[in-house]
Order: C-alpha cells, then structure tokens, then sequence
C-alpha cells in the first residue's frame, strides 16, 4: 500500500496528453456514452450511486492510502452535508427547511461537513492504526444516536423527506441521465483532483508523514496540522457525496448514516484497493452490484453473506484489492509501473 | 520569511551555537542523561565518543526534542528552546540525521530532499504540484549533487542501497540553509570507500555550519572533530582535542581499548 501510492513519482516528464493517459481517455469516452445503452435503472441506481460511494470511499483512500489514517467516520461526515441540503434546503417534513437556494445550500453544506471532518481528524489524529479506527467508529456511533434521539435538528429517527435535486438549465438534475452525468462530473473532479494532489506538495507531505511522522517534524513540519488539513480535504469529498446521496434519496434520516452504511464504505474502500484513487470507484462498482443482485442469487435472508464472503475471497487473494488482483494477473504491468528511475 | 528571522537571530545571538545547562533525561528509574552541560561555539565541530548507552542519541533526542529532556535548559543561539516542539527547532536552523535511516520508503530520492527544503520554507500546504524551476527544486538538485545521489534521483527510497539510503539521511539534513547539524553515527554500515567519501562531505561542508557527530569509528569522528567530549553512563567526562583524547589512558581503557561495539 505505502510502495505504491507514491510510484507516479518516477514517471519521466511527459506532455499533457500522455500525462492523461490512453486509459483515461478510453474511460471517460466509454463513460460519457454509456447512457446511449444503459437503461434507467442502470443510470441511476447501479452507476450513479456507484459514484456517489465511489466518491465517499475516495475522501477515505485519500486518508487512509496517502496518509496512513483508517476512518469509519466518512458517512458521518456525508450525513453532515446531507442533513444541511435538508435543514437549508426545502423539505416536506415541516420542520426547518429555510428554503435558501440550492447554490447557497451546497457551499455551506460541504464546508459544514469539511469542518466537522477537520474536527474528527483533530480529535483521532492522537491515535494510530486501529485506535483511529475505534474513535471514528465512537464517533460514526455516537451521531447517529444522537441523530435519532434529537428532534430539533435532526427530526429524530424519520429524519427528512422530500428533498429534491435543483431544477436550472431547464433541466431536473433528478431525472436518470442528467443525474448520471451529474454524478459522473463530480465523481471525474473528484477523482482528478484526488490524483493530482498526490503529486502536490502537500500530498508528498502527507505520504512521507504516512511513512515516517518522526522524521518529517526533524525537517520541520508541523506533522499534526497536517493531518488535520487532510481529514479537511477529506471532508470536502465527502461532503460532495453526502449532497449527491440526498439528492438521490429525497430524504436523509438516521438510517442513512448508519454503522452498517460505514462499514460498506470501508469495505468498499478496503476491495477496491487503497494504492490508487481509481480503486474506491472500483470498489463501489463491485459491491454496488453485490447489493443490488445478491438478493436475487441467494435470496433475502443470505445476501449479506455473500458479500462477505466475496470480500473474505478478495482481501484473502489479495491484500491490496481489485488493484492487487489486477497487478497478479498483469505482474509484467505492475513490475513496469513499480520500476524506479532510468 | 524564516531565512530572514535567522538571519536576524544570528546577529542578535552569542557566541555559542548550542549550550545545555543541567540537561538530564530520565525514563523511569533509568537514568539515560544527568547534568548534562555542554557550550559549542557557532561553527564548532565537536565529536561525541562513548560507548553503546552513554547516552549520546538521548542527548540527540533532547536537543532536536524528539523526547524531550526532564530537567535543564537548551539555548540554540542564544534562544532558549527547551519547551519548543521539534519542528519550531528545525525552522531556527536545527538539524539531525538518524542512527537507523528515517527516511520515506514511498517517495523518490528528489522527493524526499524537496520536502527536507520545504519543510523550513514557505508553501508547505501547497496544493500545486511544485515546478521543475522551483526554488526548493532547484535547491534539492543541487544537494542531490552534493551527496552524489544524482544518479538515483528518481529512485523510490525503498530500492536504494544501506550506503545510498545513508547518504540520503545526510542529505535531508543538509536542506534549507541548516545552522547547526546533529550526526548520529552517520558511518554506520558503510564500506571503507563510502567512509571517505562521508568525511570529503563533512569537511566540505560551509565553515559557519557546526555540528556534533556521534561516530565509533574514530577515523571519521577525529577527522571531522575540532573537539572530542566523551560520554560514560549518562554523563560528560572528558573533552579535549582529538589528539589529547586520543593519548588520554583513561579514554583508552573505558572505550578505545575495551570497544563495546
């Protein structure tokens, strides 16, 4: 994981094109025309939400894969955003909903979750490994009880309904395909910016306190604020989910930010792979799908079972997920992108 | 920003680069370093001799704040940074190698000494991938020549040999003007060959740049030192030049004839 997220930084100086590589362009054109062939159902709740989750698992690639920090707080950070679309925004649930427009609602609402994720990170950054991760699960925890008990702002346990994505343009962002590329536009930013701020300066900060913290403060950073500033970045991607996620829903109530729903998150994150941003969308995709048709396979009542064993099977084959699956059956592929230097 | 407070700091300073006045460190009921005091003058180049537990990375430790100490006081230039966190050490001139190499496994060689450049600069949250034309770029080129690194810039840090990932520790330290620089066994490891090229690089190093080096060998430690302390369960017992440490019967029986290692 620690080998890999880095190795982009001894590829030789090339032009933009080749910067952007075959493989992308071959994506997004295969992506922007994918609505010619898929069907609503598709559209939407197979590729829209896949890049809804693929962009929450991202926030936590980023600080898991660059940083070394295992969060099981993202959900919690996108309810955050989720919760303001509803309080800002119109509901139908007569409580709040102040009714701002939705170009005054999104701002706040991803700024209000990368503060509370800058929060998060403030309070687990004193922790390492999977004492991180028991303070983000306390605190993924801790909001959604206090979610379901509090009526004021969180309208307890049935939560907000009636939220709809903006209609401008003439167009309504809720419809399958402008949903699809709307999705598509934030999940490809996303994933952009992710991949060039891994090269930046404060990505190779992040990747080399990831490594050693100890060293990176005898050179003169100020290793914890750092931190901090990743789980904000971090909380930005969310906070973009978190508005996509309600958004497709039309509600947002307690069960959205569930700690079954940031356990998905970090499976999803954990089975695609942590070494690259391209393995949360992966990911997303393979267990997106296992929740829609696993139920048809093995029926209700075993679904959850097989998604657990896929994921046992995937982590057990390779530790490094669909990535390191794909380094195994391309080693010649992995070697080249591994090689250092001339 | 900071070149300029250094460079304020440097005027306004006393003669000594570094001064410990009781410096003790205790873990427990161990006592790793007791009444430590130590003045060196800017520019100095002091040896530290000792054998394995005398207390001589704890020193290291102390002033870099690492861990810090648990009684006494170090003044950097005349600045009293006892209670500063170890990065606020490094921004004022402060420099130090590790005994076993800290260094970054995921990162390249070019990589790794940017960050040592920009560490004590501006632009540390940079979102921008920093150019080729870059101030720290241009700096960490040049020191990548210094420590003859060149050949693997683009190397990751994992792939590099014990003697190149050694170098690389040098080289971190040599970043963003240092004033004063801690060597901790830098030698350690290397080959014959790569010991003179380590002692061409200290005693190439600019005049106003003291350090202390802590060495076993002495062919290193007594060709770069202008000044030798020796160092015996936690405390100072001796200085001297390095000839005087040399002939000295005593030093020779605690660590020169009977060499723990």
């Amino acid at each position: 994981m620690s080998l890999t997220a880095a190795t982009d930084g001894a590829m030789p100086q090339q032009n933009w094109l080749d910067k952007l590589g075959a493989a992308h362009i071959l994506l997004a054109v295969a992506l922007l025309l994918y609505p010619l062939v898929a069907s609503d159902f598709f559209l939407t709740q197979i590729a829209g939400y896949s890049m809804i989750f693929g962009v929450l698992a991202l926030s936590l690639m980023l600080l898991a894969g660059y940083g070394g920090m295992l969060s099981l707080a993202q959900i919690t950070v996108a309810g955050i955003a989720a919760y303001a679309v509803a309080i800002l925004g119109n509901n139908t649930s007569n409580v709040l909903g102040f009714g701002w427009p939705w170009w005054i609602v999104v701002p706040f609402a991803v700024a209000a979750a990368a503060v509370s994720s800058a929060l998060i990170g403030w309070i687990s950054v004193r922790t390492e490994g999977i004492y991180t991760l028991m303070i983000t699960l306390a605190i993924a925890t801790a909001t959604f009880y206090f979610a379901q008990q509090n009526y004021a702002i969180f309208n307890g346990h049935s939560g907000y309904a009636g939220i709809h994505a903006p209609v401008f343009w003439g167009i309504d962002w809720r419809d399958p395909k402008p949903f699809y590329y709307l999705c598509l536009g934030l999940a490809a930013l996303s994933y952009a910016a992710v991949l060039y701020g891994s090269r930046s300066t404060f990505g190779m900060t992040l990747q080399a306190i990831r490594d050693n913290p100890r060293r990176m403060r005898a050179l003169g950073y100020h290793v914890t604020a750092h931190k901090v500033f990743a789980w904000f970045l971090a909380g930005i991607l969310a906070g973009l989910a978190g508005v996509l996620l309600v958004w497709f829903n039309g509600r947002v109530s307690p069960g959205t930010i569930g700690v079954d729903v940031a356990i998905d998150v970090l499976v999803i994150a954990v089975i695609g792979g942590l070494r690259h941003p391209i393995g949360s969308f992966l990911g997303a995709i393979v267990v997106i799908l296992m929740q829609t048709f696993a139920i048809d396979i093995v029926g209700a009542e075993r679904f959850n079972t097989l998604i657990g064993l896929v994921f046992l099977v995937i982590v057990f084959v390779s530790p490094d997920g669909i990535l390191g699956l794909w380094g195994r059956i391309k080693p010649h592929f992995a070697q080249e992108s591994l090689r250092a230097g001339p | 920003m900071t070149e300029n407070l250094a460079a304020n700091r440097l005027q306004s300073s006393g003669a000594y680069a570094l001064e410990l006045d009781g410096v003790a460190r205790h873990f427990g009921a161990l006592v790793a370093l007791s009444g430590i005091d130590m003045r060196i003058a800017a520019g100095e180049r002091r040896a530290v001799l000792g054998s394995n537990g005398a207390g001589k990375t704890t020193l290291f430790n102390a002033v870099t704040g690492d861990f810090l100490p648990t009684a006494g006081r170090i003044r950097f230039f005349g600045e009293d940074i006892t209670d500063l966190p170890p990065h606020e050490r490094i921004r004022r001139g402060l420099r130090r190698t590790y005994q076993i190499s800290q260094l970054f496994k995921g990162l390249s060689v070019l990589d790794s000494i940017f960050l040592a450049c920009r560490g004590v600069s501006r632009r540390r949250f940079s979102l921008l991938r920093p150019a080729a034309a870059d101030v720290n770029m241009v700096q960490a080129r040049s020191i990548l020549e210094a420590v003859h690194l060149d050949a693997h810039r683009d190397a990751l840090v994992a792939t590099l040999s014990h003697g190149q990932q050694r170098q690389l520790e040098i080289a971190l330290a040599l970043a963003g003007a240092p004033r004063f620089i801690l060597f901790d066994e830098p030698a350690a490891g290397l080959s014959p060959t790569e010991r003179r090229d380590l002692v061409a690089i200290l005693n190439a190093l600019p005049k106003h740049i003291g350090f202390i080096i802590i060495e076993h060998d002495l062919d290193v430690a007594l060709r770069v030192a202008d000044y030798v302390s020796m160092m015996h369960n936690g405390r100072l017992f001796k200085e001297g030049t390095p000839q005087e440490i040399e002939a000295d019967p005593e030093v020779q029986q605690i660590y020169l004839g009977g060499k723990h290692g």
